[in-house]
């Protein structure tokens, strides 16, 4: 079987076919595939039996449901006000400096999308990012290279 | 004439205690009433912003007649400036789940959810794991109450309580229109105590401390103590718990950096409260404190004079541009309108007077907006166009 | 008994039933509170906010159509918070709608120009946003165009077509400044499960949705001298396009109808309703037939129960949600379809004109038969079966530019050939129409007696109950019929595809042992259609069956088999029921789709 279907088969089985299971579902596509694409939409809803639309519009809503082709690690830089304050910008010109992408952007080798995101939580430590469930505040862009070049050496 | 208390310290919520397995295993032995009336003499109300009476709230669901019903957990913060419920979550989660279970037990429900926002994903591993340890302990003990934790992904208005049943029910979370209130149909349209972290862990305090240690503290109609999340312009940002009712004036001396010139109370949906009106500003709900009252979630944001009131005004009505659901008029659009409002007026392609157009438009948001999402975007706007209009303009 | 409240509304005091919102309350008296997400088809959103009232002592305005009274709220419909909130809305919606109206489908009758121009909204001084927004139209389906610069975000169309229809085409879409009304993946509509029902355009209070409307190509049609150009108008047209004319709803102006319609210039003004009954002597010999086979000759490829295929919309449904039952479906073209067949052949060579030479129109009350006439497979004249298809609303539309007075014409029959029809083809527009219909056929087929009930009104399927169900005892058969002897004949009848689901999932599941089935895409039948005047809504509804009813018993014909321009047809050119002509040109085939 194709294995985004039997992903979504294997986490319906695991989280049910309501419709309140629909957001576990889509979490563990994007944890483990990054973003919803089309066809994976198509297939929870089969799966699921939920009409195809408010699939598509119920991932629309939440903006940790990526539907645009995402890399391996994704980077949400906090623009809220104290990271705002805090050096955001800097931040992410650092980063886009280093990866040769825009906010919004996935590198050619699909390693790394950076985006922008609101509040994350850790305002006492601005800036904060995530890249993907990870947390690191009081980011500095020299700190920042440092962890982005870790990320780097690891294997694909 | 009403009066301030000054700024105390207090060490409650974050207290390291160990036994809470003696502490749930007590209160359950008391009547569901009993319970009720504790929590209702505490005078304790929820701790999200909205300070609904906590103890009314758990007798309204005990009192609705059904035999499924629920108990939420609201750990969805997402309001910027706020940050205490990751802490608590972090380091004692176990007086969140014993408040839940209690709650359980007095409402006739069997089943518990925490909505933990996407962004504390980090949390989930270790937060089940005490689950499990609970769940353990409550099968000892013969209490049947289950907890589950709902992620969220990434959606402030899901904070708002139906909007995050809306998304527990695996739909888009938008407000549902009230009545009727979570206490008759709420998750799954069955009655549901709806909590937010901190508010649970004071019940915690209250159920082992009783009523009267937690009425003790704080000041009329702002009883017992509130964890503030300090941020901003501040030589020591953090977490702390202190009793409700001080001035803003104290809250200043003891976290500015000695060139405050606004602290913004309450987050983006909050106040802000410039300079000269710190004397007069009182942290609590409602009531007769000093001149005015702000009430908070806990998010107390402070700025100096190097911080440009017109940028902040911008970066919150960018948050709310997008966070807004999308589904009533007045706040879909009216975040939209104010956004682009502000800016026409700053680059001179509307004129300053156009600020009054807007101001009346943030009234009709307050008046009409569905949740409390659109209703509260009028706050910070008007606190900071009137007290900082020459910033918005030039 | 029931509790009673207490209230006041603008200082009167009220006493009302418990459970009624402000909106309701106020209805009863005589005060009408603007709405624009509200509408009485559907559940209550509560999210455009005009129809904010002020409740004495609460800080906030409460939406009227979403709050419940209870016993002593002093209600203000009009108060000097209430107006000057509502207007602020009002302009708000205004700045993100383009209000383009002299340019709009809509114009004259959009509930937001309406409004707006209640409130006199003079001036417009907030920023424009949909200039901001790069919204592009969809024009790629034959049937609806979705133009989302004219979207009020109301979400009454979302709502229509999951909760009337069940089909969820549409969804609402991302969130704050980005949300929209939105298909699976932006798609065109031609591109997704949309069936063309069209109820989302009936139920749209702008021109967000429209139909896609062919009235200059009509009128090139009709214009061109080398052209003849025949009409044909549904039954369902004649009790709703008064209501376009400025008259109440439930009027019948088939006369009228019929007079403009060649005022207008057609060729030939020819019914549907011809058709309609030669569908029920073709379907009902096929329900015949297949009762035979399945039940004497017990051929197991034989699909019971069999069921109605006339309403387009629910053909495109069942294609993409039920394609596993296409072989339940009566093989019988559409009336609009087997008229545009029969057009460019046997009325052409009756009348000696080149098929090439026709142009074929009809006047629907729906938006699904432009997509229908659209079909590749409609071509079984060697042409385009149906050139062109009008609603009723496009149709309302000529008739005001050609400058008639409709109240003043003279009432005028229709054409001969294809023109003549019985109460039973009227009765097509209404849900249960068809089983009506088919049943006074089919009983006097089988037992040569009129079906048994008073006036020949068969009372069980008639009605606005969204599904419904029948039975008749078959006795005394003809010999020919002998193995129906005593069997019940089981009948179903649902309308609003919400309901055809209900039934789909019945029959799926086994539950179900009905013999036919009538299904109606849209809420009412045709005569609710997508294609219907705006409003529509259940009391309206109710007013065109009545009139569809009232026509049917003023006929002196009513049975479909009786229609002696069928008979005509019959002995002239199609010889017999199911043969090889009819084969040919009456019936089809259906197209396995993808669900989602």
């Amino acid at each position: 079987m194709n294995p985004i279907k039997s992903l979504i088969k294997d986490l319906a089985d695991l989280h049910g076919r309501h419709r309140e299971n629909l957001l576990p579902v889509m979490q563990g596509v994007v944890q483990k595939e990054k973003f919803l694409s089309e066809y994976s939409m198509i297939e929870i809803a089969r799966e699921m039996d939920i009409p195809a639309a408010e699939v598509f519009g119920t991932a629309t809503f939440y903006s940790f449901l990526e539907t645009k082709p995402a890399g391996k690690y994704i980077i949400r830089i906090c623009k809220t006000i104290t990271c705002a304050m805090k050096g955001k910008n800097q931040l992410l010109f650092a980063i886009q400096d280093m990866l040769k992408i825009k906010t919004g952007e996935t590198t050619p080798d699909k390693r790394f999308t950076l985006l922008e995101t609101n509040c994350l939580g850790w305002c006492h430590k601005a800036p904060a990012m995530l890249i993907n469930d990870d947390v690191y505040t009081e980011v500095t862009p020299e700190k920042v290279r440092e962890i982005l070049t870790n990320y780097m050496k690891e294997n694909i | 004439m009403a009066y301030s208390y000054q700024l105390k310290r207090v060490d409650f919520i974050f207290r390291n205690e160990n036994d809470w397995e003696k502490v749930l295993s007590n209160t359950i032995k008391k009547k569901p009433d009993e319970i009720i009336n504790e929590l209702i003499s505490s005078e304790l109300k929820g701790r999200g912003g909205a300070g609904f009476p906590t103890g009314l709230k758990w007798k309204l669901t005990a009192e609705s007649k059904s035999k499924e019903k629920y108990v939420i957990c609201n750990a969805d913060e997402g309001e910027p400036g706020t940050f205490k419920d990751r802490e608590i979550l972090t380091k004692v989660p176990y007086k969140v789940l014993t408040a839940m279970a209690v709650c359980g037990y007095v409402t006739g429900a069997k089943e518990g959810f925490i909505y933990l926002r996407g962004e504390y994903k980090f949390l989930e591993e270790e937060l089940n794991k005490t689950i499990d340890e609970f769940q353990y302990y409550c099968q000892e003990i013969n209490l049947d109450f289950k907890i589950k934790i709902f992620m969220g992904s990434g959606a402030y208005i899901c904070g708002e309580e139906t909007a995050l049943m809306e998304s527990m029910e695996g739909r888009r979370g938008e407000p549902r229109n009230k009545p009727p209130f979570p206490t008759q149909a709420g998750y799954r349209k069955k009655p549901t105590v709806i909590n937010n972290v901190e508010t649970l862990v004071h019940t915690w305090t209250i159920f082992k401390y009783g009523a009267k240690k937690f009425y003790d503290l704080g000041v009329q109609y702002s009883r017992g103590t509130k964890l503030f999340s300090v941020s901003g312009d501040t030589p020591k940002p953090g977490i702390y718990e202190l009793e409700l009712g001080m001035s803003l004036q104290d809250f200043v001396y003891e976290f500015g950096d000695g060139d405050t010139k606004a602290v913004q109370v309450g987050g983006a949906s909050g106040f802000l409260v410039p300079r000269k009106k710190f004397k007069d500003t009182a942290i609590g709900y409602e009531g007769k404190l000093v001149g005015i009252s702000l009430p908070t979630g806990g998010s107390m944001m402070l700025f100096n004079s190097s911080r440009s009131m017109f940028n902040v005004l911008d970066n919150y009505l960018e948050f709310f541009r997008e966070e807004s659901c999308g589904q009533c008029t007045p706040c879909r659009v009216g975040c939209q309108q104010l956004l682009l409002g502000i800016k026409a007026v700053k680059r001179g392609e509307k004129p300053a007077s156009y600020l009054d157009k807007l101001l009346k438009l943030t009234e009709t948001m307050q008046l009409t907006a569905k949740c409390g999402l659109g209703q509260s975007v009028a706050n910070s706007f008007s606190s900071i166009v009137e007290n900082f209009r020459e910033e918005m303009i030039y | 008994m029931d509790k009673k409240v207490n209230i006041t509304i603008n200082g009167f005091p009220v006493e009302l039933k418990k459970g009624k919102t402000i909106l309701e309350a106020a209805e009863e008296q005589g005060i009408k509170i603007p709405t624009l997400c509200y509408h009485k088809d559907l559940c209550v959103a509560g999210n455009c906010r005009v129809c904010v009232v002020e409740v004495v002592g609460q800080k906030r305005l409460s939406a009227a159509c979403a709050t419940p009274c209870e016993d002593g709220m002093e209600i203000l419909t009009n108060s000097l918070k209430v107006r000057n909130s509502r207007k602020h809305i009002i302009e708000l919606i205004l700045a993100e709608h383009n209000a383009d109206c002299t340019k709009c489908y809509r114009n004259g009758n959009c509930e937001l120009q309406e409004l707006s121009s209640e409130y006199k909204i003079m001036t417009q001084d907030f920023i424009e946003l949909a200039p901001l927004k790069n919204y592009t139209i969809d024009m790629y389906s034959p049937s609806i165009m979705k133009d989302d610069s004219k979207c009020i975000k109301c979400q009454r169309c979302v709502r229509t077509c999951a909760e009337l229809q069940g089909v969820n085409a549409l969804t609402v879409a991302y969130k704050g400044d980005h949300m929209r009304i939105s298909t699976f993946f932006e798609k065109a509509m031609n591109d997704v499960v949309c069936t063309n029902c069209g109820q989302c355009v009936n139920h749209c209070p702008t021109g967000a949705l429209v139909e896609r409307n062919y009235i200059e190509e009509v009128w090139g049609a009709i214009s061109d001298p080398t052209k003849h150009v025949v009409v044909q108008t549904a039954p369902a047209v004649r009790v709703g396009l008064g209501e376009e004319m400025g008259m109440k709803p439930g009027e019948r102006v088939t006369g009228k109808m019929v007079a403009a319609l060649r005022r207008l210039g057609f060729d030939s003004v020819l019914d549907t309703d011809f058709t309609a009954d030669l569908t029920i002597v073709e379907e009902g010999t096929e329900l015949l037939t297949r009762l035979k086979k399945a039940l004497v000759e017990k051929d197991k490829s034989i699909r019971i129960p069999m069921i109605t295929s006339c309403s387009p919309g629910w053909i495109k449904y069942i294609e993409h949600l039920y394609p596993d039952n296409l072989d339940n479906l009566s093989t019988c073209k559409s009336p609009q379809q087997m008229f545009g067949a029969l057009a460019k052949t046997y009325y052409a060579k009756a009348r000696n004109i080149e098929p090439e030479d026709i142009v074929s129109v009809s006047i629907m009350p729906c938006t699904a038969k432009k997509y229908e006439a659209h079909r590749p497979e409609m071509h079984d004249s060697g042409y385009r079966d149906v050139d062109y298809v009008l609603t009723t609303r496009e149709l309302a539309i000529m008739v005001k530019q050609a400058g008639l007075d409709f109240d003043k014409l003279a009432p005028a029959k229709f054409d001969r050939l294809m023109g003549d029809s019985t109460g039973a083809g009227v009765i097509f527009g209404a849900t249960g129409g068809v089983m009506e219909a088919a049943l006074r056929t089919a009983y006097e087929l089988v037992t040569g007696r009129d079906v048994p009930f008073e006036n020949l009104n068969i009372a069980p399927v008639r009605g606005m109950e969204g599904v419904r169900k029948a039975s008749i005892k078959i006795e005394n058969p003809l010999e020919e019929w002998a193995f129906l002897d005593g069997v019940e004949l089981k009948c179903a009848v649902a309308h609003g595809l919400v309901n055809a689901k209900k039934i789909m999932d019945a029959i799926k599941a086994g539950e179900a042992d009905f013999h036919f089935v009538e299904i109606m895409a849209c809420p009412g039948g045709c005569l609710g259609g997508g294609g219907q005047p705006i409003p529509t809504n259940p009391e309206i509804r109710q007013k065109r069956a009545e009139a569809i009813y009232a026509e049917d018993a003023d006929l002196p014909i009513r049975k479909s088999h009786e229609n002696p321009e069928v008979q005509k047809l019959y002995k002239d050119f199609l010889k017999e029921p199911l043969g090889e002509i009819s084969h040919h040109l009456l019936h089809t085939k259906y197209t396995k789709r993808e669900r989602f």
